[in-house]
């Protein structure tokens, strides 16, 4: 009985009685989902458009805020280095597809995932090679983004917003609707979904898919500048990021892996989810359950729909 | 000339469906054998035996299992490595619940308990398919780690949280702790490593390890046959998992002598996938080729700069050794996505017919 | 025409009593029904093809037949034994076997394995004896396989035995799809478009070995076509399908004159 009341009764008390720590969680759980949902993002938009299911993502992050701060570091000024990142992110995109893709036309979905995992271990190995291996720290003043928290006292209690995490909320928000302007209003934009609609259809009337892969690849990098900036100032920059970028995994699980309404939806279930479990339950298992919560509710949640969140029925064929 | 087969005539079925039809490989693995048994253990140096010989063996075990699991059935898993915990945690435990009994026999025995845990993290596979399976193999990778971390009981509450291997004795030779020499450490790694990889190969040549390609290639048309899904997917975990656990537990009792949660973590069952897919999915050969290579490039690459005269750091080869792997990974997808094995059976081939080009 | 008992066809084939009866099956996919209501039944030894225009339901009566789709409604009597809802598996084990339209071949497996493959259902020699490779489950491995080098004979498939079939021409890789359904020795063989994309030459081997099969084991045989030139002279009875729906039944020259059937192939002037 006692095991039962700790897990479906002092919950809840503890959210009841001390309402400002609760939204103080909720407001973590808030900043961290979205940018889960900025990683799994970057995912949805390679994976509509070329089919690829691109494990390197997440070190794409932690590889564009390296170079930034790098370039930094080797005396380039911060914006002209944030300038010359997203050069740097063009060129691998436009590498990517030329080396890469290019020559994996008709294969089938695993090994071009498989092929990703091992772009991202060429790619850790590029970064440290160039930048160094040791841990740095973002160019967050440098860069013109704010720092500095806010206190409120809500319930008589107290809730602290870092500005920084503000900035990650408002700067996510203009990214998923640019690329949402981006996709519905322009011609570029037009093809991309032509080409994530139906490869064939969309080569015979025109479109180059390799031109398609490459700028989808380049915007997939953007919007992982966008996170590395925003999670290297939150932590640190260093590789170990690579395990939380993996969190977007589950995310895309829930959420299905071609929607973009689905990847922001499933980032904030996991990041909302993975935060109030850690702080209202994870005491009870011994702590530290942030590292496997989502992909446990990931499990789950596939044992009852194989499709994901927004996904379709799968019909099979024979 | 001295490789081929003409003038080997098989009289039955039992001698075509042999594992090595040919004389020649025949001789070439009593050769391998001769090798390893003899020669290494007499001429080897202390330091070739205990940090290429036994790690690559090791690696070879547990790129098998994997390979069993990924390469034969088709179910790629990024959680071999935390297998390979559970198999170093189990044995720790044994040996410290049953002090007096073989701790070869435990070692051994280990390898069931990663067995169960693999059928239980197995089980989502009935269901769930392809990127999906991934993700359900990184919650096993995640939620071990954690286990290996949060519940004391596993490393006997040691303050270090590390398990460290006690000195036992098997018929009053040492054989595990810091006392025991590398030669016997290595033989028994071989013993265990060779019957392993026999057994598996023989899986693989009958009755289930047919159900594993069927699962693999078509699983629709699998199961319209009458192979029951549930039954080969979850075998092929469950022997997957028990040659990580026999790998991970020989990891710690036969070569590291102590270890952490690092040595299983996410980045070990990254390593495995990798000589899986250089050696050659749904290889054995590839598995043995897949772990020299993956083990050996970073001593090489350590060795040659010294060879030329150059001095760079460690961590500079290390970075090298990322950026080489990534791109062999790239490499051998895009122009041989069967691997190293491919390329062994391709020289065989051309042996075969040699001087003449078909 | 009546097959209530034995009878006996012109080339000296017999022809039993109904193996199976097909029994208002009506399949649904959400909102599209690709079945509706439709009733047939095969008969032992004969060879029954299903024939009707894309799209038909033809190819889901095949699935729903061996337990891959699950009707909504109706049922399906097999040897005596009724059913409305089975696992493919339970299929397989009650002697129905199958080839696919897009062959379904296991494309790493070489053909030798391909075959050994369609007799998993007769092969149970426990894990450990699988270990080992030696005594019950090295017998049984060579017993099973002196049968599939009989059907590897009897197809003419000598030459590519050790051959991955996913190297193998598209006409050879439909002959070992064929020599895997044979090798679980069904008594009901179900032949999805057996000739697809194939040339003359390639369809008249083919014909040759359905009627061999048909002829020699004694198997029955129900068959998708689309070739009329073939299914006329190899089929003893024909259902035709339209739209999810029956539209005929009878031996190959009553159907062709059934103008339902004129109509359905060649369009109705509106």
């Amino acid at each position: 009985m006692d095991l039962l009341y700790q897990i479906f009764i002092a919950p809840f008390i503890d959210m009841v009685s001390t309402p400002d720590f609760l939204l103080q969680v909720l407001w973590e759980g808030f900043v961290t989902g979205t940018l889960y949902s900025l990683i799994a993002l970057g995912f949805v938009l390679i994976f509509k458009a070329s089919g690829v299911f691109n494990f390197a993502q997440g070190i794409m992050v932690v590889f564009s805020a390296l170079t930034l701060v790098g370039l930094y570091q080797a005396g380039v000024p911060a914006y002209l280095a944030l300038i010359l990142t997203i050069g740097v992110m063009a060129l691998l995109a436009i590498s990517v597809e030329r080396l890469v893709l290019r020559h994996m036309v008709n294969q089938s979905e695993l090994i071009l995932f498989m092929v990703t995992i091992g772009l991202s271990y060429f790619l850790i190995g590029l970064g440290q090679f160039i930048f160094g291996g040791e841990t740095k720290s973002m160019i967050t003043e440098q860069l013109g983004l704010p720092t500095g928290s806010t206190e409120f006292e809500p319930f008589g209690g107290i809730l602290i917003l870092q500005h920084i995490d503000i900035a990650a909320v408002v700067i996510a928000g203009i990214l998923v609707a640019g690329l949402a302007f981006f996709f519905s209003k322009t011609r570029i934009g037009r093809a991309l979904r032509a080409v994530a609609d139906d490869h064939q259809a969309a080569l015979s009337v025109g479109i180059s898919l390799n031109q398609i892969w490459a700028i989808v690849w380049f915007a997939a990098g953007i919007v992982a500048l966008a996170t590395g900036i925003m999670w290297g100032a939150r932590s640190d920059v260093s590789f170990a990021l690579q395990i939380v970028a993996l969190k977007a995994l589950p995310v895309l699980i829930l959420g299905g892996f071609t929607s973009i309404p689905g990847a922001i939806v499933g980032g904030l279930i996991i990041g909302f989810g993975e935060k109030l479990f850690e702080v209202y339950w994870g005491g009870l298992l011994g702590g530290g359950v942030e590292g496997w919560f989502a992909y446990v509710i990931a499990l789950i949640f596939l044992m009852f729909r194989p499709q994901g969140l927004f996904g379709d029925k799968i019909i099979e064929r024979v | 000339m001295l490789y081929r087969e003409s003038g080997q005539f098989k009289t039955n079925y039992k001698q075509d469906s042999a594992i090595f039809p040919i004389l020649q490989d025949r001789i070439a693995i009593m050769f391998y054998l001769a090798v390893a048994f003899i020669v290494i253990p007499i001429f080897g140096s202390n330091f070739f035996i205990d940090s290429m010989m036994i790690p690559f063996l090791i690696f070879t075990l547990a790129a098998i299992g994997l390979n069993i699991l990924t390469g034969y059935t088709g179910q790629i898993s990024l959680g071999s490595g935390a297998f390979m915990g559970v198999g170093a945690y189990s044995a720790y435990k044994l040996v410290t619940i049953f002090p007096d009994t073989n701790v070869i026999l435990l070692i051994v025995l280990s390898g069931f308990f990663a067995a169960g845990i693999g059928m239980i993290f197995g089980l989502p596979s009935l269901r769930i398919k392809g990127f999906y399976l991934v993700v359900t193999t990184l919650a096993a990778q995640f939620f071990l780690e954690w286990a290996f971390i949060r519940i004391p009981w596993l490393y006997n509450y040691n303050d270090s949280g590390a398990i460290e291997v006690p000195r036992r004795e098997v018929m009053n030779v040492i054989v595990t702790g810091p006392e025991a020499s590398s030669v016997t450490r290595y033989l028994i790694v071989l013993s265990i490593v060779v019957v392993m990889t026999w057994i598996a190969s023989n899986l693989i040549h009958g009755r289930i390890g047919r159900s594993w390609m069927m699962i693999r290639d078509m699983d629709i048309a699998a199961e319209l046959i009458g192979v029951r899904p549930l039954y080969a997917k979850i075998s092929a975990f469950a022997v997957s998992s028990f040659y990580c656990g026999v790998a991970g537990a020989m990891m710690v009792f036969l070569w590291l002598g102590a270890a952490e949660v690092e040595s299983f973590d996410s980045n070990q069952s990254f390593l495995l996938l990798f000589m899986v897919i250089i050696g050659g999915l749904g290889s054995l050969v590839g598995s043995y080729l897949g772990a020299a290579f993956i083990w050996m490039l970073p001593v090489v690459l350590r060795a040659l700069p010294k060879l030329f005269g150059l001095d760079i750091n460690t961590a500079t080869v290390e970075h090298i050794n990322f950026m080489i792997i990534g791109a062999l990974i790239v490499f051998f997808l895009i122009i041989e996505p069967n691997g190293m094995a491919r390329m062994w059976s391709m020289l065989k081939q051309k042996l075969r017919v040699w001087p003449f080009p078909y | 025409m009546s097959f209530d008992q034995t009878t006996t066809t012109a080339d000296g084939r017999t022809i039993g009593g109904p193996v199976m009866e097909v029994k208002n099956i009506t399949l649904r996919f959400g909102g599209v029904t690709a079945i509706k209501d439709i009733s047939f039944d095969i008969l032992e030894g004969e060879i029954r093809a299903i024939i009707g225009p894309n799209g038909a339901g033809k190819t889901s009566m095949l699935n729903v037949i061996n337990g891959f789709y699950h009707a909504q409604e109706g049922q399906i009597t097999f040897r005596g034994e009724t059913r409305s809802r089975m696992r493919p598996y339970h299929a397989a084990v009650s002697g129905i076997s199958r080839t696919f339209q897009n062959v379904a071949l296991f494309s790493g497996m070489s053909t030798l394995d391909n075959i050994m493959a369609g007799r998993a259902l007769k092969m149970n020699k426990g894990f450990i004896w699988q270990m080992l490779r030696y005594g019950p489950a090295m017998n049984e491995e060579i017993k099973h396989r002196r049968a599939v080098e009989e059907i590897i004979d009897f197809l003419e498939l000598e030459h590519i035995r050790h051959t991955p079939v996913g190297q193998l021409p598209y006409g050879l890789q439909k002959r070992v799809e064929l020599g895997r359904a044979l090798a679980a020795e069904p008594s009901l063989l179900l032949l999805d478009e057996p000739m697809a994309g194939m040339n003359v030459e390639e369809k008249e081997d083919m014909s040759r070995y359905i009627l061999d099969v048909n002829d020699q084991f004694g198997t029955t045989i129900t068959l998708i076509e689309h070739d009329m030139g073939v299914v006329m002279d190899i089929a003893d009875r024909v259902v035709v399908l339209d739209y999810g729906k029956k539209i005929a039944d009878g031996t190959p020259s009553e159907v062709q004159r059934n103008q339902a059937v004129i109509d359905a192939y060649l369009g109705v002037p509106s």
